[in-house]
């Protein structure tokens, strides 16, 4: 009786626990690219990106004002007051004016730097630095804090790497050029397969059987194989390399599959309901628009997202049809992989880009996620 | 509204001949009801009316006009089907305008004629909803205002209510009878259920196997079956069949008789020339009578109460079994003898091939 199918298998702590790993595999990186592109380089030099999240013991080295300009005299002394740090005050723990003992202080403290010489830091970052004219001099006195500071993020990135017109290497313009691939290279195969559908489900024609199962006989044709050829036949009818080749060669890469999936979902609509729009007068394309298309809603979206997710993604196609010498047409992929090879050191700059690249696809898979799985069954089981 | 006529109709898949040479002619608004079997061939033949089948030969005429290879959306019909095939994303509303948006009718009118519609089905309230939301008797009645609006000359039915429960079914047949005088059009019914063929029709086309067995007005089909088929298809009970022998005694005379059946002589019009024939008798024609006057000794095997009348399964003689329905409360029990007699006006006497033997006291009564 253990085995019963939908029964709960002994072994449920097993499964949940591989679950659990794998969802951890996945989301630990892109967790990682997301907090990273927030950092700032020297922040991911200094600390992984899990450390982030907490409020971070810290040690500064930070020097008081001139005391040529701005010492007083007072009593006889030369004094500098002033503040210690630019901006917000950290929760100092301990400090020091020398670098083999940071930690000699507690906020508040008198140091004695000898000969009548003191220096004072308060929690609130002020200080008071007294002694004669000569010990008041030069450069100002360096003071070594340890600081607890909070959390901090910038957007600085992607401020960067998006709307900086000056940064040449800068991930809007391959943005906008993946959208212009990408958009197109969704819609042209699904209406040109919505149409193939609807003939290869619901028209009587000769070779009709055939046709299937052709398109079924080109789904397991890999696309490196036709891309050489394909590109040869592009620059000789005069596309060459460009938006119109890219998109043609997405759309009949995609074909097969759009094809394929629409008309098994088509042809698994009630009869009954097609030949009712027949009867009542409708043409073929007025049954194809009306009553067919709305009601295989779910394939096409669940399709559209395929199509888009992978055209999205896609280097290898872009790489042939698209890109030249010009960078005028780069796309986000190959603008990553060429800030691997010049920017290899700025991970501020990579998990920005990265993070860029990928932000669209975690949209629509989100937004869209109830089409993805429906769509998938959808016309599998009748 | 139109007569529909077909001529030598007839449908092959491949080499399968499904439809043989069927002629019939419907009048103008008439309501005509295709039943038989299932697999007879009836819901092709409609199919083929609506122009959803090719005919492969023969004639079909709709109004005077020849619509062999006329556009299901020009024959100027209407079709209901038994899945209801209402367009899911639609509202009700839109359901039963569709056809007309198709024809391009102008907006005002097309509200006027739903709306109308909607009213003689009493389904004002339904027209925003969608087809989900509707239980399965407002969906049918949603597939038949579809039908209405388009004012078609001929309605087809193909099998409206097998989908529905029976006391629905009751409720949504005389609903199509209702519709039938309201609106007056020629209808064509396709059924399996011969309550609804009996109720609804004014004429009962029976086929089997592709062939038409009988064209005629219900109560003709009943007292008159032309053909074994016939009598076993129509009437609820199945009319019992004997095979019996047959001996002419004299000029359009003919004596019947069996290991089962006592001696009984019938006036036939024509001269037999077969040894034995086949004899048909409701179950309703039979009676208990005594057993020394049985014309058919039998003992009760299964006994039937159901107040207003009392159903006998009976086995004769020869082992065949006999079915016979007494009115009132007939104090039987298992295994208890009892003889049944008949009237010879009541039997119907058919050759072994089928066709029947037309008999003189019969003939007088028809």
């Amino acid at each position: 009786m253990d085995n019963i199918a939908g029964s709960k298998s002994s072994l449920s702590w097993a499964v949940h626990i591989s679950l659990a790993l794998l969802v951890a595999l996945w989301l630990f990186p892109t967790v990682g690219l997301l907090v990273s592109s927030f950092r700032t380089s020297d922040q991911i030099a200094t600390s992984g990106w899990w450390a982030s999240m907490f409020a971070q013991e810290q040690n500064l080295t930070l020097r008081t004002s001139d005391p040529d300009d701005t010492r007083v005299e007072r009593d006889g002394m030369f004094v500098v007051e002033g503040q210690l740090f630019e901006g917000d005050v950290p929760d100092i723990s301990v400090w020091g004016v020398n670098s083999r003992e940071i930690d000699a202080y507690f906020p508040g403290d008198t140091a004695d730097l000898g000969d009548g010489e003191t220096f004072t830091l308060n929690a609130d970052g002020t200080y008071i630095w007294t002694g004669n004219e000569d010990q008041i001099s030069g450069r100002g006195q360096r003071a070594f804090v340890t600081a607890e500071t909070p959390p901090e993020f910038t957007t600085q990135n992607y401020q960067n790497v998006l709307f900086d017109p000056s940064n040449r290497e800068g991930m809007a313009k391959a943005f906008f050029n993946t959208l212009t691939v990408t958009i197109p290279a969704t819609i042209i195969p699904i209406l040109v397969a919505a149409f193939a559908a609807y003939a290869l489900a619901w028209m009587d024609f000769p070779g009709r059987a055939l046709l299937i199962a052709a398109v079924v006989g080109l789904l397991v044709v890999p696309l490196q194989l036709a891309l050489i050829p394909l590109l040869k036949f592009h620059n000789e009818i005069g596309i060459g390399k460009g938006y119109i080749g890219v998109w043609m060669a997405h759309t009949g890469f995609g074909l097969p599959l759009a094809i394929y999936l629409l008309r098994n979902y088509m042809v698994g609509l009630p009869r009954d309901i097609i030949e009712n729009a027949k009867v009542d007068g409708a043409t073929d394309f007025q049954i194809f628009v009306k009553i067919i298309l709305p009601l295989s809603f779910p394939a096409l979206a669940s399709f559209a997202i395929f199509q888009f997710l992978w055209t999205w993604n896609d280097l290898l196609v872009a790489l042939v049809f698209l890109i030249d010498s010009s960078g005028e047409t780069t796309v986000m992929t190959k603008q990553i992989v060429e800030l691997l090879g010049t920017r290899g050191g700025n991970w501020e700059i990579l998990a920005t880009s990265a993070f860029v690249s990928i932000a669209v696809p975690l949209m629509v898979f989100f937004l869209m996620q109830k089409y993805l799985v429906r769509g998938l069954l959808a016309g599998s089981v009748k | 509204m139109a007569q529909v006529k077909l001529s030598a109709i007839g449908k092959r898949f491949g080499a399968v001949k499904v439809i043989n040479g069927i002629d019939l002619q419907i009048d103008d608004g008439e309501f005509v009801v295709f039943v038989g079997p299932s697999g007879c061939g009836k819901s092709t033949l409609l199919r083929m009316i609506a122009g959803l089948e090719d005919i492969s030969e023969g004639d079909l005429f709709i109004g005077d006009r020849l619509c062999n290879d006329v556009a299901p959306r020009d024959r100027g019909v209407a079709m209901v089907f038994q899945s209801y095939a209402l367009y899911p994303h639609m509202t009700v509303y839109e359901n039963v305008g569709f056809s007309l948006k198709m024809a391009k009718v102008p907006a005002a009118e097309r509200d006027a004629k739903i709306r109308e519609a909607a009213k003689l089905l009493k389904m004002e309230e339904l027209l925003e909803r969608k087809p989900a939301q509707l239980s399965g008797g407002q969906r049918q009645r949603v597939a038949i205002g579809r039908a209405i609006v388009r004012e078609p000359k001929v309605f087809l039915f193909d099998e409206p209510l097998s989908n529905l429960d029976a006391a629905l079914r009751v409720d949504m047949r005389m609903g199509i009878a209702q519709l039938h005088q309201d609106v007056k059009a020629t209808m064509i019914y396709v059924t399996h259920d011969q309550v609804e063929a009996m109720t609804l029709a004014d004429k009962i086309v029976v086929l089997d196997q592709g062939k038409v067995m009988q064209v005629g007005a219900p109560l003709e089909l009943y007292h008159h079956p032309q053909n074994l088929f016939v009598a076993g298809f129509i009437g609820s009970p199945k009319m019992n069949l004997l095979t019996v022998d047959a001996k002419g005694a004299g000029a359009g005379k003919i004596t019947v008789s069996s290991g089962d059946l006592a001696a009984t002589t019938f006036d036939i019009n024509e001269t037999i020339t077969s040894e034995s024939v086949v004899m048909g008798i409701r179950p309703q024609a039979l009676k208990l009578v005594p057993t020394d006057q049985a014309q058919l000794p039998a003992t009760v095997r299964i006994v039937e109460h159901l107040g207003n009348e009392t159903v006998i399964n009976a086995e004769l003689a020869s082992g065949g079994n006999i079915l016979a329905i007494v009115p009132g409360d007939a104090p039987l029990k298992y295994g208890e003898k009892i003889g049944l007699s008949f009237e010879t006006a009541d039997a119907h006497l058919f050759h072994t091939s089928g066709p029947r033997i037309e008999t003189v006291s019969k003939a007088k009564a028809a």
